[in-house]
Parts: structure tokens; sequence; C-alpha cells
């Protein structure tokens, strides 16, 4: 390239030199008698380019001579350095419309003639390099080769730049001259180059009105040449044509552009017999993007893409070959990415099929894409036809499909995994209550194939989907009376006291124990008793034979008194059994101070506030009593073991416990118990054997702080609070 | 003029898939310095995931949490301020705000931060505030029909605090504030 530099310092020497009077027609002679043939010809050229410049001569006579010329030299890298040499310096002096080296032609057609002729006998240099040599340097030339490709290469580009070269000139003469060299060469390399050089260098508008001829190319190439990845681009650049404005795709149809590629694709692909299955699977990713930008509502073609996919890969079973597997994945993930909503790819009949040639792995991998899909577009799955459908697609993560192989997936793995399908039931909804009923159904019949690993991800969120319906079912009962619902909450009860026992196969009780107590809550707002009693009673069997953790237990126990005791749809006898039952696992928690504080929550059993029927002074102060026992129990055990007496926060929380229903006006909490509680709880604090507590001081001073609000008040409430006597303790 | 994020109940996924995209947009990492969660992501995902927000998280147990390691309540203090933050199942009768009060009481902070019924409240008494941010994601509760997505931003400044609470309300974001200013309490 240096010495294309030198050579233009002498055209320049040339030029001044004619212009000094010296003329270049005589230069022209002179140079030809140059002694070696190389030299001569580049001297030649170089004047050759100053004597167009001076307009003596017509270019397309000067260019035509040059040409001829340089058939002297068919040594291949010499001869391809040479025409390129010529190519630069006759850039821009073609005789092309508009330019001033017009001459009295009015087309381009000689400078189209000679750009053709330098890149035709290039090409022909070119190959030619493949078969010099020794076989073992093989390699060494083909390297060589790749590195000299952008000299042929450049033709093609001078070819795209003349003005005059408009399409029809482009289709009649510039394209089939090109493919009738690239086809006729028989040289893999070139092939694969010249073809994708084609593609790049010329405008889209052009390929889509000569896809047939370019296409008809395809299957006269050398079988060797990689023509997927050349038809990829091509379909690619077309994509992007299509999208960049939606004015050319009327453009598109007329030519039936779909129609020609799909044929061009099956050719090929029944050509190449041999084709590995990943790059069949490639062009029809190719193609089915082409027509997600192109044709994006007609449905029948993806399915049609697919559908030849799946044609391709029958017979294969589940497909080993990662690099396939990716192309797969890529090709259906496609359709979710152009069309947001789910809905639409659960409509191609053949997705499912070709999901089934997927590795359990990448099915996996498959099915979590669609979730993720799902889950950006926030999109509802609104059928129960649907909803079976998307199932179906993704019942790799729903149960195990193989039952011999056994997954080796990581817990992790599988916990997010699950957590997703967890997610996704959310989804699963819609407005109408019979259509929610049918999916609910369907959702209940493919998570209990999910097995004991699945069932505790996917019963929850299941069972709050039914519960939402429940609530929607009260409201709507509420305004159309008199007709039959459909779907009423009792028979959703039902499906819930079923699908719930299922996690006894687990088993996970404390889970279960809430979802029992969730749907007892329900119950009890439908008013009906005896499917609340139900959930309770089961609630209390796990509790007592399958909770024998201790913390769980106190968790348990809450949720338990908790949901009781906003129960207000219990008979007299109901509610006793299970009151009498709650106390009693109370009172018989391990640790002392988690008995004393679930007796004293049980105390508001006894007490509901919008009820005036479940108030029991006398039983809510028993409750009291007993809590304020088991708290000096734990005193004195804390006395014999540590020999110092424990904490007095069980006696501070049971006041505050008193003064709650003080206030409430339960009468059996009088103000002597109040009065003599602060009493004990001051001579605890100031024992000689006491530790020292900050956060039980702390709370005692705010208790007797809020004791000195109340009297503050005025009204009724400081008088309820004004006998009482409170003035801060002395801290020792 | 300190920042300090309340929310929780977010029962993902047991009850909702995520929280919604409107308020996810608002909790952008770096604005916030603390978080107090009530307790029920449930899984670790949402932990992380809160994290990324704000490291400073504390987060008390729910119970449907999946990490059982979580404290039942904790306190901290921020600035002039003592917070509580509970789940709230323990306390009994649900939601009885006398008894929450008791709570605080117990644990003698000025804020205390609750959750369980999915509603939003702020309740103001003599002895503080008691503040339960509802559920971030709207999600299902017994005690409560018709939730909203809710959750508070307290701004701590000096003796002052104003809390904003979130909620969102037919797909809009509607913001509400509320003033509260403490009175140094005399010690013992």
């Amino acid at each position: 390239m240096r010495a294309f530099d030198e050579l233009r310092k002498l055209e320049i020497f040339f030029k001044e030199e004619s212009n000094r009077g010296c003329s270049i027609v005589e230069l022209y002679e002179l140079v030809q008698h140059a002694g070696n043939i190389l030299p001569r010809l580049y001297l030649l050229c170089t004047v050759g380019s100053v004597y167009i410049r001076s307009k003596e001569a017509p270019a397309k006579d000067v260019l035509k001579d040059l040409i001829e010329m340089c058939r002297g030299i068919q040594h291949p890298v010499r001869g391809l350095f040479l025409r390129s040499y010529l190519s630069q310096v006759s850039r821009d002096k073609l005789p092309d419309i508009g330019s001033e080296y017009e001459g009295d032609a009015d087309t381009a057609m000689d400078a189209v003639e000679f750009v053709l002729q330098n890149f035709t006998e290039m090409n022909k240099l070119w190959v030619r390099m493949q078969h010099q040599g020794p076989a073992r340097d093989k390699e060494k030339r083909e390297k060589e080769r790749s590195e000299l490709r952008d000299l042929v290469g450049k033709n093609l580009h001078v070819l795209s730049q003349i003005e005059g070269v408009d399409l029809d000139m482009y289709r009649e003469t510039v394209l089939p001259r090109v493919l009738e060299q690239v086809v006729n060469c028989k040289d893999e390399i070139a092939q694969y180059y010249l073809m994708d050089c084609v593609i790049q260098v010329f405008p889209d508008e052009y390929h889509l009105q000569t896809l047939e001829t370019i296409l008809g190319a395809c299957p006269q190439l050398q079988p060797s040449v990689d023509i997927k990845t050349v038809l990829a681009r091509l379909m690619e650049r077309l994509s992007n044509y299509a999208a960049s404005s939606a004015e050319v795709l009327p453009v598109f149809f007329q030519v039936e552009a779909f129609a020609k590629l799909n044929i061009a694709i099956g050719k090929v692909i029944e050509a190449q017999d041999d084709m590995p299955v990943y790059g069949a699977v490639t062009l029809y990713a190719s193609l089915l993007t082409f027509i997600l930008h192109v044709h994006p509502d007609r449905l029948d073609y993806v399915d049609q893409i697919l559908g030849a996919c799946v044609k391709k890969l029958s017979g294969k079973g589940k497909l080993d070959d990662s690099k396939a597997t990716k192309q797969i994945v890529a090709l259906l993930s496609a359709p979710l990415d152009k069309y947001k909503d789910i809905d639409t790819a659960l409509k191609l009949s053949n997705y499912p099929r070709v999901m089934e040639h997927l590795d359990n792995g990448t099915n996996k991998e498959m099915s979590n894409v669609i979730i993720q899909s799902i889950m950006k577009n926030r999109t509802y799955i609104s059928t129960a036809e649907k909803v079976e459908a998307l199932f179906e697609l993704i019942k790799g993560l729903i149960k195990d499909i193989d039952e011999n192989h056994q997954d080796e997936l990581d817990e992790d793995d599988f916990k997010e995994e699950q957590n997703s399908v967890a997610r996704l039931i959310q989804l699963l909804y819609t407005d109408d209550t019979e259509e929610m009923m049918k999916i609910i159904h369907t959702v209940r019949k493919h998570i209990l194939t999910g097995g004991p690993k699945r069932l505790p991800f996917t019963v929850p969120p299941f069972t709050f989907s039914a519960l939402k319906l429940v609530r929607r079912l009260q409201s709507q009962n509420e305004n159309v009376s008199g007709e039959e619902a459909a779907a009423t909450p009792k028979d959703i009860f039902q499906i819930l006291m079923q699908t719930i026992e299922a996690l006894s196969s687990v088993p996970v009780p404390e889970l279960a124990l809430g979802l029992y107590l969730q749907c007892a809550e329900a119950a009890n707002d439908c008013d009906l008793e005896p499917v609340a009693y139900e959930f309770f009673t089961q609630a209390y069997i796990l509790y007592e034979e399958e909770i024998s953790d201790s913390k769980a237990q106190v968790t348990s126990i809450h949720l338990i008194i908790g949901t009781l005791q906003r129960m207000h749809v219990f008979g007299v006898e109901n509610r006793d059994t299970l009151t009498h039952k709650a106390t009693g696992y109370s009172s018989k928690l391990l640790k002392k101070p988690d008995q004393c504080r679930a007796v004293y929550a049980c105390s508001h059993l006894f007490w509901l506030d919008e009820h005036n029927d479940m108030k029991d002074g006398e039983r809510v102060m028993l409750c009291l009593k007993r809590a304020l026992r088991i708290a000096n129990a734990a005193q004195q055990m804390a006395n014999a073991s540590r020999g110092s007496s424990g904490s007095v926060v069980l006696f501070i929380e049971i006041l505050n416990k008193y003064l709650y229903f003080y206030e409430k006006g339960v009468l059996q909490v009088t103000i002597d118990s109040i009065q003599s509680l602060i009493e004990l709880i001051k001579q605890e604090m100031s024992g000689e054997n006491t530790t020292a507590d900050l956060s039980a001081d702390a709370f005692f001073a705010s208790t007797l702080r809020y004791i000195q609000f109340q009297k503050d008040k005025g009204g009724v409430v400081a008088e309820k609070y004004s006998p009482i006597k409170a003035e801060f303790a002395e801290t020792s | 003029m300190v920042l300090v994020l309340a929310l929780g109940d977010l029962h993902i996924p047991h009850r909702a898939s995520d929280l919604p995209p409107k308020f996810k947009s608002m909790l952008v990492p770096g604005k916030i310095q603390h978080i107090v969660c009530t307790g029920n992501l449930c899984i670790k995902e949402v932990h992380d995931y809160l994290k990324t927000v704000c490291p400073d998280l504390h987060i008390a147990r729910g119970e449907y949490d999946e990490e059982t390691r979580y404290p039942e309540t904790k306190t901290l203090t921020i600035g002039q301020f003592k917070l509580g933050v509970c789940h709230g199942h323990q306390v009994i009768p649900w939601g009885d705000l006398d008894s929450l009060a008791m709570l605080q009481r117990q644990l003698d902070v000025d804020i205390l931060v609750t959750g369980h019924t999915h509603q939003f409240t702020a309740y103001k008494h003599e002895a503080g505030v008691v503040i339960n941010p509802g559920s971030a994601t709207g999600s299902y509760s017994s005690i409560t029909y018709d939730v909203n997505p809710s959750f508070v931003l307290m701004d701590i400044d000096g003796l002052r605090v104003v809390v904003y609470v979130y909620e969102l309300i037919d797909g809009e974001v509607k913001v509400d504030k509320i003033d509260f200013k403490k009175t140094t309490t005399s010690n013992a």
C-alpha cells in the first residue's frame, strides 16, 4: 500500500509535467517502453489516470485500454494488487451518469462494464491462488487468500456506488453477471465471501426485488459453502429493513418475500442432507424473526415454521447437541418477546411439539423463560383452557416427567424454580367467577401431580387464590339473591380441605396449620359453622400430633388463639370446646414464660368487643389469675435454680392486661387487684436478691406513666384511674 | 434528615407475584438510609431485593417467613427516636391498638412498627406512635377486605418525624402525610 502512495506522488509529478507542456499522450507511449512488465503497467495506470483527467481522450477508451493491458499479468498476487491499484485510481474517473467524464453515452454501462471486467479477472486470479503450490501448504494459502479477499470485494463496493446503477441495471446486468462469476468459479471460499458481500453492499430494496435471482443461485453453490449463514444474514438484513419503516412492508407482500425464502430454505435443507441440526434450526430461527417483523399477524406462518422444525427434528428424540438446543431456545423465545401476550404463543400448535425435543434441563430452562416473560408483561392468564395449555408447556416444572431419571438439581435452584411457579399461579386470574372456578380446578389437578417436593411451594398460592375467589363469591351472593350460583364457597372449602390435606405427605405441619386457620377464618366470614369447625379440628390435630418444636408451638398457639379470638360463627358448645383446648395447649408449653404469655392471651378469647354475648369477665379473670400463678412459679424456679429471682417482666405484662380489661369494664378486675399487683411488682424489684433488669424497669416506668396519662385525660377515664396509686418507684 | 422505609407483608410468592411496578420504580437504591420490615416477605429473593434498595435492613419475623432466624422483635435507635419492629401476629387481639401500645411500652420505643393486618394505620398516643405500613403488595388478608398496596416512608429530623404513607388506589399512587413531634421524656 505504501507503494500506492509513492505512485500517487508520481502521478502528481506526471500531472505537473503535462501542465508544463509535456504531452500526456507522449508520456503514455513512453512508459510502455519500460523494461519490466510489472512496473510498466503500474506506470501506465498512473499516467492513464492523469490522461483521463486531462480529458484529452474519453475516459472509457483509456479505461478499456488499461484493463486490456493488465491481462499481461497472470500471476495471482501481483495481478490482484495491480488491478486493485487500477481500481483505486479509476474510481473517481468512471464515466458515470452525471460525472464529468461521462462522455457522450447516456448510461453508466461503460463504467459498469469496466468494473465488472476487473472484478471477474480479479476473482479468477484469486481463485487460482487456491491451486498453486503443494497440497501441504493449503492452509497457508487459504489464510493468504482470506487476507486478500477485500481487494476483490472492493469492486462490488464500487459497483454499488455508481450512480447510474439503478434497480433495472442491477437486475438486468450487474447481479446476473456477478452471480455468474460466483457460481462458475466453483470455489468455496470465494463463493461464501462474495455472496455475503453482495448482500451487504447493495441496498435492501434491490434485494427484495431480485430475491428470486439471488436465492436461485444458492443451490448452485458448492455444497461445502456455509449457505445457511449467508441466508441468515440476508434474512436479518431484510428483517431490519422491514422494521425500519412501515412503508416498506407492502413491498414485502408484493414480492411474496416470505414464500420465496421459505422455499429456498426448504431446498437448501433438503439438498444438504448432512447439515447438522443446529444449522437447520438457525435457518428456521432467522426466518421466524423475519416473519415476526414482516408478518406479525400471520400466526399461521409462525406455526408453519415451527412445524417444519418439528419435521426436521422428528425421529431424533431428545436432542443432545447443546448448540442445537441453544438455537431452539432462541427460536422459541422469539415469539414470546414479540407477542408480549403469552396467549398468542399458546395458540401455536407446534410450539409444545418443538419443546418435546429439548432435553429435560433445557426444557425446564425454556419453561422458566416462558414464566419470566409472563411475569415481565404482567399478563393474566384468564381461561381454564389457556391454563391447561400453559401447564402442558411447562410440565417439566410441575412434575417429574421421567419417573426413573431424577434430576440432580441444586436445592437453591429447585427452590427458585418452584417459587417462579408459585408466582405464576398468582397470575392465573379472571374476574368471571365461573371461569375462575374452572381455573382453580385445573390448577389443582396439575399441582397435585407435583409430589411432596413441590407441594409446599404450590399449595399456598393455590389456597390464597381460592380464598380470594371465596371473597368474590361472597360479595356476589349478596347482590344476586335467589339465583343458583354455579360455584359456592362451600364447594371451594371442600376442595381446599382436600388439597391442604395433601401436605401431610410432605410433611409441613406448621404451614398446613396456618392454611387451615386461614380457611377457618374465611368460613367464619361466610357463616359456615361446621366448615369452620372442621378446619379448626384439623389444625388442632396437627398441633397435637405433628408440631413438637417449642418455637413452632409458640407461633402456632399465637395463630390459633388469634384466629379463634376473631370467630363469631361458633355456637356455645363448639366455642367452649375449642377455647378449652386452646387454653390447655397454652398451659402445656414447655417454657414457663411462654406458658404465661399464652395463657393471658387466652383471656381475650372470653371478651369480644363487638359481641355482647361473648363477654365473660369471670373467665377473663380466671385466665389472668392463672397467668399470675405461672409467673410466680417461674420466679420460684429461678430462685431455686439460679439463686436469684428472675425477671419481673411477666408481672408487668399481666399488670398491663389488668389495666386493659379494667378499661373495658370487666368488673372482676378490681382496683384492689390492680393495686396489689403494683405493690407486688415494686416489692420484687427492690428485693435483695433481685438482679437489675433495665428493660423491666423501663417497662414498669412507662406503665406507670401510662396510668398517669389516663388520669390526666379527664372525664370518665380519669375517674376510673384516679383511685389507683402509682407513684414512680425508687430505683435502688 | 434521615429517611426510613417501613414496609412488610409482601407474601411473595404465596399471595402475590411481585411488588406493584409503580412502587418498584419509586424504591430507588441509595435514597433511603434504613429499612424496617414487619416480616412475611416470604422468600430470600425478596430479602435480597430489599438489601439492594438499602443495605441497613431490619426485619422481624412473620409466621410465613422462610428464614426462621429473624427475631420476633427488634429495636433500634435512629437520631432522637427509638424504633421497635414486630410482625404483630404475636399480639392478640390482632390489630388491637391498646394491646399494641402495651408492646410499645414493653419495648420502650417512641415508634412501634407492626404489620399482620395489611391495613395502614398510624395511631398516636401520649407515649408515642404505632405505625402499620400495610401490605406492600396489597396481598390477601383474612383480617382486612380490599387491601390496597401501601408502604410508609418516615423522615426523621431532630425531634420531629413526618410519616408519608404511599397507597396504590385504582392504579394511582396517592400520598398522605402525618406529623409527629416527640416531647423530650422526663426520665425517672
